[in-house]
Parts: structure tokens; sequence; C-alpha cells
């Protein structure tokens, strides 16, 4: 299966790579890690006539960090997350779902900017994006904004990016102290696609009440989703197993889960309700335990 | 349609080449076919058997997921390179020659990539570590066992030199 | 015969090229002046075909040609029929084989239309696009119960019907055995195999050398032989004209014993038309469709049995999907049919299949080739017996077990090389004790409570099973002491892996008194072995493997016969060993193998008439019939009781095969079966729409087991040796394969007490969201 032909450029520079997608729109695509890009181009399911490469752009990898934030590079790879101590602490859900991602040849090479953008309904960083509450700061030649994650991902492999848009960073707010985190997932095999995947987090306040809860889904629709309206009700008291479980219940309502090869509709949606109810009661474990 | 050529430079297994590519050459086609190097396979060409697996700059990477004209002023590292200059196998290779971790060998360099790389920089595995690095390269005939017994025994071998 | 080296793990001759990347497989030949190919391949499944205009593909820069069946004038045909139907009393069978190219009718998704030569294969995938095609597509038939149904689209119009087949086999009288019968369990059972999907996939090169008048063809076949004659006879050439290699295959598991395939048609024929070498290299996506898979079966079964267990009989109806073609005849329902009987004592026995024409691709044998639909029926139907009893699953088998002293056992009825079926050999009841004891099978019970206490849900499962190995027709070998006294080997089969160059070189080795590195086996290779079969059905240790033996046998006589003359003494005077041939109690006279060999070679001088020149003999190994390997396979799991995740803790497999000649080998080979074996049960599934699309065609979603779905196995073994040939040996390769259905039903039923659930698994492939499907009614 090899790729139909296309015109190679290695953009040099932000400003090289956005006015070549200035000039060919959707006939242009970036090529970061080519993780997802190659297979579909193998499959000949994409034929860009041009093909950016933004590998040598130094500016567009690397993890900047400061008092609120974290400011991550689109092109920075997977294993450099993984491998950055610091994050995968800060960032626990991502340093959580990161082996669930493919495997460590995939990871050498993919990159987080390359996984947001492609908007993978079954992927798991766009959960997380959602469930942190990331932003995505996007460039065209000539204009700049940034897009809250529960803008970004409008559809089924379909971002909010315009044609002659590229992603250049990711903003990561720090979850507020006294938080405790759970990534989980099912699927066939580890590192396949996730039939469903969850983050969930939960704050507790100085009474160990729970103060906030944030719960994402990946692989229930045609794109994440954020489910966290369900689990308002913990909000003010001490979560008990009851009350998780009417979360997970809540939750099932929410979601329209498409079902795939592996699993049928029904399936999906049972498994939301269990591993709503094991990440919540993990993530309220962990932040008792002080992890 | 003419297509787009590019000319590169890069070094493979040591050795420094300059070449003119197609933009769409894969590297496994390259690495196999424009550099005659053909000990690296092709099993699926969408990233998911690892028999293309080579190491980039020292990285286990999936070959057909990366084109030839990325890997200008890279370093390849492919599976003719692991004997050293006397023919002397990789403790890995001996180790699955010793256990017999291969049967057909299409898979084979795939894996050896994959596995020196891994050992390299996590000399004391368990059982569980090696499965799941070795997860990303799939293999029909042998069932894993035997190359899982190999790692771990070039793992010790190497611990012990 | 001194048993150096037989028995022993003998490390492998071929790793060193294996493993440093130097071997030789078919992508790997690069010739001066070679062209590519890619195929346009039907995207729908049933279609008559209306038109195609390759004209714009003709014109793009770097296409050289690009051929549909009419320009193939008389070269195209119906392939030939590679297996007939056995010679069993009133049967139905209904001949219709595949051809190069798609005439008038398409019949399964990637039948190919069209086939593009260009100067690389990235060129020729562009002239596809160029490609114009009008299908008229036309109902397909993929359900087996519709495709038989009145008024269903028809597959071959002329037949009438979808039949390929229809067979009824029968052993004493069910009908009188039911009406005696306490008990009887009837139930509909559901079982599909998968695909071999081998981590290489198939091609083929075609170099005709017009000056040479030579035809080469390398190709990733198991049967060069055959592919060799077909096709010489095919091309109108003399077999002498036409050498097929095999070289290094990366896996074969039966479908790439499947000849004539449309490429190995074409590529030769293309090459000769253009005078230039061709290669045609399977990429992934058409493995799914272009090489053969085997599938599904329906059965309606009932079995008999009295009150305390004892099988009276046992009845089965069943469909099996065959595919759009049927040119390996009915060798796999008949495989399932007689499989289905197992190690047990079945005293009656009525079995009727019907092989269904479906616009699917082609079934032909896949590692195990139907023996696993016939033992998931059995073992299923004794596993409800044994509920309904209350006797303990292991000890209904245990019951029914073919007694030792039985043996050769007579079952009566036709197996696949159309012999009645009779079991050489074997003893049953240590293999079933063995496999007992290794999974703990007594503390078992215990130890479920224990975990249920903790909340976890472990559950066993346990499966017995025969498998006929080593059948016919033949092999042959041609062993020779070379001059620089290195022993050469040439056998016809092929290699994908199993360790030939190393078993045959420990087979010849022994009998030769030399090391097993110093033997050097060539297989596959029409040029070095003129004739064989193939290898298939896990005979290639016991028939090439005894061919060798015999051929090894001759050699020594004649190398003992020379020295002795030589030394002018006894031959029982001398020994063979460390390749020299000396007088036994003295070290010091002795001669060199490979000076006996030039010297029974002589350049100048007269020789006795009828002497055969050099060291070196051609023989032949035919069984009178297959032997029978035995086994048993235990597996403890883990189940998630709400996501139905599974977790394999333990795995035994306790198996027969006769005599061992590489125990390392062997146990390499029921891994490997025991890996397809799960991936067969509860990871690998065809998943097919009702108009024939194949929904999961990739890696990706084609789900192969990985390092971590497959276990540590443990393995252990008894020996009866088989009388069917001099070493006592029995074919090993399927073995691991086959009852891997029955032990994860039995073992997740278990687990997840779905008996007390009124919940039974009645079909695999199963995976958590069947099960959850499955389950989700039943009281919990």
């Amino acid at each position: 299966m090899k790729p139909a032909s296309f015109k190679y450029v290695a953009a040099a520079s932000v400003d090289h790579a956005l006015s070549l997608k200035a000039e060919h729109g959707d006939d242009a695509k970036f090529l970061a890690g080519g993780q997802s890009l190659m297979p579909a181009m193998n499959f000949r399911l994409a034929q860009p006539a041009v093909l950016i490469d933004i590998n040598e752009i130094a500016d567009l990898t690397g993890i900047r960090r400061s008092a609120a934030a974290t400011r991550v590079g689109p092109v920075t790879r997977y294993r450099a997350l993984q491998r950055d101590a610091a994050f995968a602490r800060d960032f626990a859900l991502i340093g959580e779902a990161l082996p669930h991602i493919a495997h460590p040849q995939i990871r050498n090479r993919g990159t987080i900017g390359g996984n947001l953008a492609h908007a993978d309904p079954a992927s798991e960083l766009p959960a997380i994006a959602l469930a942190l509450g990331a932003r995505f700061h996007a460039r065209t030649a000539t204009q700049e904004r940034w897009i809250e994650a529960s803008d970004f991902f409008v559809g089924a492999l379909t971002t909010d990016l315009q044609p002659d848009e590229m992603l250049v960073d990711i903003e990561l707010l720090l979850p507020k102290p006294r938080t405790g985190c759970c990534f989980m997932e099912i699927a066939r095999r580890r590192g396949d696609f996730a039939i469903v995947g969850v983050a969930a987090m939960m704050t507790l306040g100085e009474r160990d009440e729970c103060t906030d809860v944030r719960l994402a889904f990946c692989g229930v629709g045609e794109t994440p989703i954020d489910a966290s309206s369900a689990a308002e009700v913990l909000v003010g008291g001490t979560p008990t197993e009851a009350a998780i479980r009417d979360v997970a219940a809540s939750m099932q309502g929410m979601i329209d889960p498409g079902g795939s090869v592996h699993a049928t509709a029904d399936y999906q949606r049972h498994i939301a309700g269990v591993l709503t109810e094991r990440a919540l009661r993990t993530a309220h474990q962990r932040v008792r335990d002080g992890r | 349609m003419d297509g787009d050529f590019h000319d590169i430079t890069l070094s493979v297994n040591g050795k420094q080449y300059r070449r003119r590519v197609e933009s769409r050459l894969l590297l496994s086609d390259f690495i196999r076919h424009d550099l005659a190097l053909a000990g690296t396979h092709v099993g699926c060409e969408h990233g998911v058997c690892g028999a293309c697996t080579v190491l980039l700059d020292g990285q286990p990477i999936r070959s057909c997921l990366m084109l030839a004209v990325q890997a200008r002023n890279h370093e390849i590292s492919t599976v003719e390179g692991l004997t050293d200059k006397d023919g002397e196998y990789h403790p890995l290779q001996q180790a699955m020659h010793d256990h017999h971790g291969l049967q057909c060998g299409y898979c084979t360099p795939g894996i050896l990539m994959t596995m020196t790389a891994f050992l390299d920089e996590n000399p004391s595995p368990t059982e569980d570590d090696v499965r799941e690095a070795l997860s990303g390269n799939l293999c029909r005939c042998t069932g894993y066992q035997n190359i899982v017994d190999a790692v771990m025994t070039a793992a010790m071998r190497t611990r012990s030199r | 015969m001194s048993t150096r080296t037989f028995g022993e793990p003998v490390k492998r001759n071929e790793d060193r090229r294996l493993l440093t990347g130097q071997a030789l497989f078919i992508d790997d030949i690069e010739l001066p002046g070679m062209l590519h190919v890619a195929f346009l391949r039907s995207q729908v499944a049933h279609a008559k075909i209306v038109s195609i205009d390759v004209s714009s593909a003709l014109k793009r820069s770097g296409v050289v040609a690009a051929f549909v069946a009419g320009d193939l004038g008389d070269y195209w045909q119906q392939g030939p029929l590679l297996v007939p139907p056995p010679p069993i009393a009133g049967i139905v069978f209904h001949q219709r084989t595949q051809v190069p190219l798609a005439k008038d009718k398409v019949r399964h998704v990637g039948e190919p239309l069209v086939i593009v030569i260009a100067e690389s294969r990235y060129i020729a995938e562009d002239a596809l696009d160029d490609i114009d095609v009008e299908l008229e597509p036309l109902p397909a038939v993929v359900d087996l119960e519709k495709g038989l149904a009145h008024g269903s689209a028809l597959v071959h119009d002329d037949v009438g019907s979808n039949v390929s087949a229809h067979v009824r086999q029968t052993k004493g009288n069910y009908a009188a055995a039911a009406a005696k019968a306490d008990q009887i369990i009837k139930r509909r059972f559901l079982y599909e195999h998968g695909i071999s999907s081998p981590i290489e996939t198939r091609g083929v090169v075609a170099q005709w050398d017009k000056r040479a008048n030579q035809m080469t063809i390398w190709d990733t076949t198991q049967a060069p032989v055959f592919v060799r004659n077909g096709l010489a006879g095919m091309l109108g050439l003399n077999e002498r004209q036409v050498r097929v290699i095999a070289p290094f295959v990366g896996g074969g598991f039966g479908p790439k014993i499947m000849m004539f395939y449309p490429e190995e048609v074409l590529l030769p024929w293309v090459s000769m038309k253009l005078n230039r070498p061709v290669k045609w290299i399977e990429d992934r996506l058409e493995h799914f469709f272009a090489t053969t898979h085997e599938r599904g079966q329906i059965h309606d079964a009932e079995i008999a049995l009295t009150r305390d267990g004892r099988i009276l009989g046992i009845k089965d109806v069943f469909l099996h999907d065959g595919g759009a073609y049927d040119p390996y005849g009915l060798t796999v329902p008949i495989n399932s049919q007689c499989t289905l009987l197992g190690p047990y004592v079945v005293p009656n026995y009525d079995s009727t299949f019907t092989q269904v024409f479906t616009n699917l691709p082609t079934v032909t044998p896949y590692r195990g080739a139907g023996r696993q639909h016939g033992v998931f029926v059995m073992e299923r139907l004794l596993d409800f017996a044994a509920r309904e009893l209350k006797i303990d699953p292991a000890e209904i088998r245990r019951k029914n077990l073919i007694p030792p002293e039985a043996f050769p056992y007579k079952n009566e009825i036709i197996y696949q090389d159309f012999q009645p079926l009779e079991y050489d050999s074997g003893n049953y009841e240590p293999v079933l004790d063995m496999a007992l004891e290794a999974i703990g099978y007594k503390a078992f019970r215990e130890e479920q409570v224990a975990a249920r206490l903790q909340g976890r849900h472990i559950g066993i499962g346990l499966a017995c099973y025969v498998e006929g190995t080593g059948i016919g027709p033949y092999e042959g070998a041609k062993v020779q002491v070379q001059s620089n006294g290195k022993v050469s080997v040439a056998t016809g089969i092929g290699t994908q892996g199993q360790g030939h160059f190393t078993v045959f070189a420990q087979i010849a080795a022994d009998q030769l008194g030399v090391a097993v590195g110093d033997v050097d086996v060539v297989t596959g290779d029409t040029d070095q072995f003129y004739w064989g079969a193939g290898t298939f059905a896990s005979r290639g240790a016991v028939v090439a493997g005894n061919a060798v033996n015999e051929a090894s046998k001759v050699v020594r006589k004649k190398a003992l016969k020379l020295a002795s003359d030589l030394f002018e003494c006894a031959e029982e005077d001398l020994v063979i060993e460390d390749g020299k041939v000396s007088i036994v109690g003295v070290p010091g006279k002795f001669v060199k193998l490979g000076d006996l060999a030039r010297q029974a070679n002589p350049m100048r001088g007269a020789v006795q008439p009828g002497t055969e020149p050099g060291l070196e003999s051609t023989q032949y190994f035919g069984p009178k019939m297959g032997a029978t390997a035995n086994g048993v396979h235990a597996m403890i799991i883990e189940m998630d009781p709400r996501t139905f995740d599974l977790k394999i803790l333990k795995y035994v497999v306790v198996h027969d095969c006769g005599t061992v000649i590489n125990p390392m080998i062997l146990a390499g080979q029921i891994h490997g079966g025991v890996a397809q074996g799960i991936g067969n049960a509860f990871y690998e599934k065809l998943v097919f729409d009702d108009q024939g699309q194949l929904l999961n065609a990739s890696l990706a979603d084609y789900l192969l087991p990985t390092a971590l779905e497959v276990p540590r196995m443990e393995l252990g073994h008894t020996v009866t040796t088989s009388p069917l040939n001099p070493m006592g040996i029995k074919g090993a390769g399927e073995a691991g394969a086959i009852p891997g259905g029955p032990l994860f039903a039995q073992a997740i039923e278990d687990a997840l007490d779905l008996k007390g659930r009124g919940v039974e698994l009645l079909e695999i492939p199963l995976s958590p969201s069947r099960l959850f499907e499955l389950t989700r009614n039943a009281q919990r």
C-alpha cells in the first residue's frame, strides 16, 4: 500500500509552515509524527497534494512550565512526555494514559499535537484535554486565536482548525491542589484504540468534601464527551459508593456510543458506567492517599 | 505527472549514503531496495506489525510510517548493523539462537531492533516489562515465550559481563 | 543407528541467516529490468462485469501494460481441482474453481479484475485509479442458511443452487443408539476460524529467460513441486524448463499451499509476454481478500449417552462456508467431520454436511484445517452432558477414551487422505492425567471458592483432541556426501519456519556420523529435488523426515561397503562417527567420508557394471495412512465480571506426537499453535456485512494476539510411537491451534458461573462485548 504522489516541503519555521498552508489550504496537510497520517496515506484514504513536514521546527517542541499552566509544543513526542517526570506528575491523567497509546515505537514518533489535531473519537488525549480544560493556540500566517478544548473537537476526525490554521501550542492548566486523577480505558489489546476511556478528576476541600469533579470520555461519541455535569451531584458532599454509582447511571444517559466491529453500543455504554465508577473511586482514593 | 525528488544524505549503520529519493518513497522501501539492506522486513505498511522497526537516532520507530526524505541527516540502525565488525552476534541475537526465539524469522529483525534498544535503556527488566516492550511486534510463529526468555537471558548475560 | 542428536534440542542451522537479516525472502529478490505488478480488485462481493477500460492507465508514465481476462486468450482457464472429493457413497460435489482474472462476474471482494505492470509498485497503484470499471452489483450470498434457501442469489448460476458439496458419512446406527439412550444433548453451535495472517504476505517473482528457454519462479508456496508441474502445463513448457523456488517464507500455516492463485498463474505469463522479470508482493490489505481464509460452520449436533456418561452415538448436521470457489475439495469439512470423533469411543455416528458457496474469499485449510470446528462440537457436547448427568467434565472424558489396547482403532468413515479413518496408536489416559496434574485440577475447586471470597472470578477449562497427521501421498529426499565431507540433503517440500534445515540435518547427521552443522539442507527448490507434495497437514517431519532417513541409511550402507572394500574387513567391524569411517578399536585406521565420496566418483578407470557413482541416494517414503497424534489442553483464567476482560493465568499442553526429533522445535510449534488458538477463540474475528464487505481489513482491527495476550505455556509430552514409519514419529504442526475454542468456552462459563445463570456458550470467537450481550438478560 503505497501513498499517492505529493509535493513535500520541510518547513524551516512556523511562519514558513503557515505561509505554505495559506497557499494550499485543504490541499496541504501538516506532517508531524506521521503515526496517524502515514497509515491513512499508505491506505490512500488521505491523498494531500502537499505535505508540510513540521518535525524540524524547534519552536514547536518542548514543555514550558509556569506557575499556573504548562505549555506543550504540538510536535512534542509522547516519549518526551513520558520521560519528563515533572510533567507526568503534574498531569497524572496524561501520564496514566500514555502507556495505552499504541506501542513504544509509535510513541517515539507520535506527537501530542498530531493526536489532538487528528481528533480520533477513540483517542485518549482529546478526552483528557477536555477534563483538564486545555486551551489550544492556533495561528494562521496573519492571525492567531486561542480555542477552548470544549470548542476544539467538533466531529469525528474534525477539529475547529480552519484550512489555513495550525495548532502551535497547547496550554494545560495544572489541576488544583488536592485533586486526585484517574485515567482508565478498556481496549481489546493494550495499545489498541479505546473501546471506552474515561478521565476523572476529583478535588476535595478542607473537610474532605468534594469541591469539583471532572469527567470526560473517549470512544463514546463522534467527539470526546465532557460528562462532568453528570458528576455535579457529588459536589458539596462526601462521595459515597452509592453516589458514585448514581453518577455512573446518569452519565450513561448522556452518551450515544456508535458501536464498532469490536463492541456493541450497549457494551460501550455499560463499560462507560463501570469505568466511571472505578475511575471516580480511584481518583477519590488517590487524593485521600495524597497522590 | 513527474515525481517530487529530493537529495538526501544520511547515515545507516554508521555508513554515509547520498541518494535522490522521490518524496513519497517510504523509509522501509528505501532501506530495503535503494540501499539493498533487505534485513528489515515489511509486514503491513500501517504501523501495526512492527516487522519494519529500525532505530532512528537510537530509538525504535516504524520505518513504514516514515518517508525516506525525512531521514535526511539522521542516523538509522538496522539489523545488519547488530553484529560487531568480526561478525559476532549481539547478545540478544545469541540469546535468540539459544532459546529458539525465531521460527520463520520474518518478524525477527523488527524484534531485534526493538528489544536491543529496550535493553539498552532497561538492563534489568522483569518478564512483564519485556512482554510490554514486545507487545508492539507481532509474531505469528513463536507464541512469544522463547523470545521473552531470550530477552531475559540477554539482559542477564549483559549485566554479568 | 546412533542417536546422538535425535531427540536432542539441537539449535537451528538456519538461525544465523535469519538473525542477521541475510535470509532471502521473496521481496528481497531484485532482478535487472524487473517490473512491478498491482491488481485492480473488485470492491463488491457479487456483480456482473459490464465493462473495464484500461486505456487511461496505459497512458500513465511508467506503466508498461495492463491486462484483463480477455487478453489471456486460451491461457484463461479455471484452475485445477487440487483435491478431488473422497470416495464416499452418495457424495454431491460441484467443482467450481478460481480463474486468473474475473470474466463476466466477480464473486468476492478482492477478486482480481485487471493486472497492471509498471516500473514500480507505487506507479502500478497509481494506475489502478485510472482504470474505469463498470460493475452491476448483485445481492451477495453471505449467510449460509439464506444462501441455501429458495430464491437466494446464486454464486455460480449454472450450479442451480449454492451447494458446493453434500456429504453424509455414517458408522453404526445412530437412530437405534439414540432410542436406547438415557440422555440426549442437542445444541446448535457456531464456530468460526479466522485467517492465517502470517507476518509475511504472499508474493511471486517470475523471470522468463527467452535465450535460456527457462522460466524461474520464486513463490511463497508451501508446495513448489506441484506449482511447477501445473504452471509448466499451463504455459506449454516442459517441467524441466520451469524452476520453482520457495525461498525463506515468513510463515505459511496452510493458505500458502493453496494453488493456483491468480497471481501465480499470471506472473509467469506476463513475464513471457513482456520478456521481462516481474514481481508481485501482496500487501497487507490485499492479504485479507486475495489469500484464502478458513471461516465458519453451523452445527446442529446431538449426543446420546447412557446415564453414567458413556457415549452411545453422535449425530451432526452442519453447514460449511466454502467461499466463492472450491479448488480444495472437501478437505476442511471432512476434517471437521472426522476429527469430531476425537479420542473417544463413538460406536455410532451420523454426520452430514453441506459445503455452501458464498460471495466471500475461498476457504482452504488454515492450521487445524477444520479440526477446530469438530473438536468444539464434541467437547461442548461432553461438557453439557457432564452437567446434565452430574459427572465431572474430566471424568466424562476419561470414561469415553479409546483404551490403549484398542489400537489400531478403526473409525471407519473416510478421512482427508481418502482412507478409512484409523488411529494407528495412542495411549490417551496418561495424557489426560498429566494435564490434570499440571493444571492442578483437584485443588482448583477450593482455589476457586477462595478466590470468589476475594471477589475474583477464576475458571478452568479442559479439552481433548486427536490430530490426524503425516498423511501421504509421499515425499522424497536426496542425501549426498560431498567430497569436502559435508552432507547435502534436498527434499521437495518447502519450509516456513518449522526448522527443517535442522530437523532433517539431525536425521542425516545421526545416520552418517557427522555434525548437524555439517549437513546442508535444501528445501523448496524444484531444480534441487524434483518430486513431492508439499508442507501441509502436519506431515513435513513425518513424511519428508522419513524419506531423509531412508536415503541416509542407504548412503550409510554405501559408505560402509566402500570402506570395508578399502580396509578389506567386514562391515560389522566398522564404525562411522565424526565424519570418519574407522575400524572398531583401531581409531588410527580411518577414512574420511569426504574421501570416500571422492573415491566413489573416479575420474578414470573402470567400475563394476550397475555401480552408482558417489555417496548419494534418493529415497521416497509414503505412509499407508496418517498417524494420529493427540493432546489435552487445560487452562485457568480470571475474568472481570463487569467488563468481561479475560486474563489467562495458566496454560498447559500435554501432547503425544510419537518419537520426537527435536524437542525444542516441537515446543516452538506448540507455542505458536496455542497463540493462534487463543487468537481464534477470543481475539480474531472476520466481520463481514451483509453485502460481503469485510469491515475490519487491517491489523489494527483484525486482532492478532501479542506478547501480552499469549501467556507462558507449560508443556508436557508422552510418547506412543507410530507403527506407520520407521522413526515412529507423528506430526505436530497444528496441535497447539486445535482446542482453544472449547477451552475458552468452558473456562469462561466456569469463571462467570454461567451455568447457574442459564447461559451456555455455543459459539467461537468470543469477546468481552459478545459475552456482555450473551449474559445481559440472564439471571444474576
